[in-house]
């Protein structure tokens, strides 16, 4: 048997997760084609690469069916249910950060706080006899968060891409998404509440608390967080 | 114990309801979630299950019996009745996933005009003798006189509205008390528009569903909101002196008409409650022995807005075993300009079992 270690398979994130561990001594590519989801682990013994959606990344984690994972802390926190029983954050990589905030027009000035926010959609639905609409794609982390902030008169639409515009297309009020600098917020003339963030998040490796350790994958795990330091 | 014995115990509870003159009402399971999103609004969806139907939209699996109850009595009921149900709920349990997702709930619900304290006593009367010998504790409330409370406070209508919105979210109804009484700083955003010569100097375009007029009109309100003399330390002090009534119903009544001299608002609701204590007086119950606590069923039940109760296990972490009450209102949302004062309970026969032993 060996350890499985899951990496995002596409892009800047999977270049990145590849950089950190081979600043740390472990070489971690890809092998094969360009379009073969193939790769290789060098430098610890009994580790094996396993490339994957970053999405689906905590699901493989929560099942036990890969032993590390890097992922956003956005993506462990909405897709597991109690997701600090099920994985273990063990190092926060540095790249891939991006807050989960809540937007609303920018003429919207008399909305800056979740206190704004609720008032104004206590209104709304009165004057429109719909509740508030926020387009999303992370409904228990934006759901958990308004509650806290004691914010009701509301409803989230579903929404998997180009959330800002949803304002403009009158399908949204507002819209609770990540963002890194903001500038498609701007672009889209929406603006961020003055609130902390629903959540901050960055590229991350968890450990599976379900995944089994047979034989010889406690001394290689072990092996790995040596070198990781981790 | 077995679901057999669960639907055992179930039975035997709603044929005592149905002798206490109840008629027997059967619900659907599956129910269309769009009303349970308007009556509470998305977080409805963490406590039940919600599913798709390609016809139908959204269903949710029944998480109570009150509003399909409740919208039968409405399309089809006769004034004044009593039903008794019994059948499974389902709540989803994402922080407490060791609690039961699926349970069965056994419940007497009494829609009547012609005396409502008499139909609370009535309630309360007969959960608490049919649970007797369970060692359970009982608790009582009453949303109405903390509603009466608000209503009467000396500040703006405005004020009011957005303290009666969320008292059933204490959390949010004291940062709301604590802003309008000036306790709480204005935040640096709201005093920076309130400041600006021109609010909408760098509002760029107008875009999305809610209009320029909606904007102006709260801006124009907050302005007037800020002219608002803050509300007084005793005005503050008499909505805290309510909430803090923790008493037999006795003293609970004692205490109540006293602040009501200085909150005078509030004194119908508190002679409703001097009513039913009457009323629980000539059913037997021992109101000098009865707990009333007046923050009791702010959180838990959202529907409830007059008369509440909840029979405990004295065993910590234990859910309520039985909990009932008033829901006026709700008839009044459900019934699209109909309503009929109602009030009821239900009972968790499944919890009954560990005190059964007990006893």
């Amino acid at each position: 048997m060996s350890i499985k270690l899951g990496v995002p398979s596409k892009g800047r994130l999977m270049e990145k997760t590849f950089d950190w561990f081979g600043a740390r001594g472990v070489s971690v590519a890809r092998t094969g084609s360009d379009r073969e989801y193939a790769g290789a682990v060098d430098g610890v013994e009994g580790v094996e690469l396993v490339l994957l959606s970053a999405g689906e990344i905590p699901r493989e984690l929560s099942a036990g069916r890969i032993h590390l994972g890097v992922t956003g802390t956005d993506l462990i926190q909405e897709k597991l249910v109690q997701w600090d029983q099920k994985v273990e954050p063990l190092a926060e990589l540095g790249f891939g950060h991006a807050d989960l905030i809540i937007a609303v027009p920018n003429c919207w000035v008399d909305v800056n706080t979740l206190d704004d926010l609720d008032a104004a959609a206590a209104a709304f639905r009165e004057q429109h006899g719909f509740r508030m609409r926020i387009a999303t794609k992370y409904h228990r982390l934006v759901r958990h968060y308004l509650h806290r902030g004691g914010v009701a008169d509301y409803q989230l639409v579903d929404s998997q891409g180009a959330t800002e515009g949803t304002v403009k297309n009158l399908t949204a009020e507002a819209v609770a998404d990540i963002t890194s600098s903001g500038e498609t917020l701007r672009a889209n003339h929406l603006k961020i509440l003055d609130e902390e963030p629903v959540l901050r998040s960055q590229a991350t490796l968890f450990r599976s608390r379900v995944a089994q350790l047979e034989g010889k994958d406690r001394a290689a795990l072990e092996a790995l967080r040596d070198l990781l330091g981790v | 114990m077995s679901l057999t014995e669960i639907n055992a115990k179930a039975a035997a509870l709603k044929a005592a309801f149905q002798s206490a003159g109840a008629e027997a009402l059967e619900c659907d399971i599956l129910l269309s979630a769009e009303t349970f999103l308007d009556l509470y609004g998305e977080d409805v969806r963490t406590r039940a299950y919600v599913s798709s139907d390609p016809a139908r939209g959204e269903v949710m699996l029944r998480p109570d019996f009150t509003v399909p109850v409740v919208q039968k009595h409405m399309d089809e009921g006769a004034e004044p009745a009593r039903y008794t149900y019994s059948g499974p709920v389902f709540r989803r349990q994402e922080e407490h996933p060791e609690r039961a997702s699926e349970y069965v709930q056994v419940g007497y619900e009494v829609f009547d005009r012609e005396d409502p304290e008499a139909a609370d006593a009535e309630v309360f009367a007969l959960f608490s003798e049919t649970l007797a010998g369970y060692g359970l504790r009982a608790v009582t409330g009453d949303i109405g006189i903390l509603t009466a409370a608000v209503q009467g406070l000396e500040t703006s209508e405005r004020r009011r509205a957005a303290l009666m919105r969320h008292i059933w979210r204490p959390r949010r109804f004291r940062a709301l008390l604590d802003r309008f009484s000036g306790r709480a700083p204005v935040p640096p955003s709201r005093a920076a528009l309130l400041a600006a010569k021109d609010p909408f100097a760098e509002a760029g375009p107008f875009n999305g569903m809610r209009s320029e007029a909606e904007i102006r009109a709260r801006v124009d309100a907050l302005k007037a909101d800020a002219k608002e003399a803050p509300l007084s330390k005793s005005q503050v002090e008499l909505i805290e002196s309510v909430l803090k009534v923790s008493e037999t119903c006795t003293f609970a009544l004692e205490q109540l008409r006293d602040i009501a001299v200085d909150l005078p608002a509030m004194s119908d609701a508190v002679e409703r409650f001097a009513r039913r204590s009457e009323a629980l007086a000539a059913r037997g119950v021992d109101v000098d022995k009865l707990d009333f606590e007046a923050n009791y069923g702010r959180t838990s039940m959202e529907y409830y807005d007059g008369f509440v109760f909840g029979l405990l296990s004295t065993q910590p972490g234990m859910p309520a075993v039985a909990t009932g009450g008033r829901y006026d209102a709700l008839t009044r949302r459900l019934g699209r300009g109909r309503e009929i004062p109602a009030v009821g309970g239900v009972v968790r026969p499944d919890l009954l079992f560990g005190l059964e032993t007990r006893s």
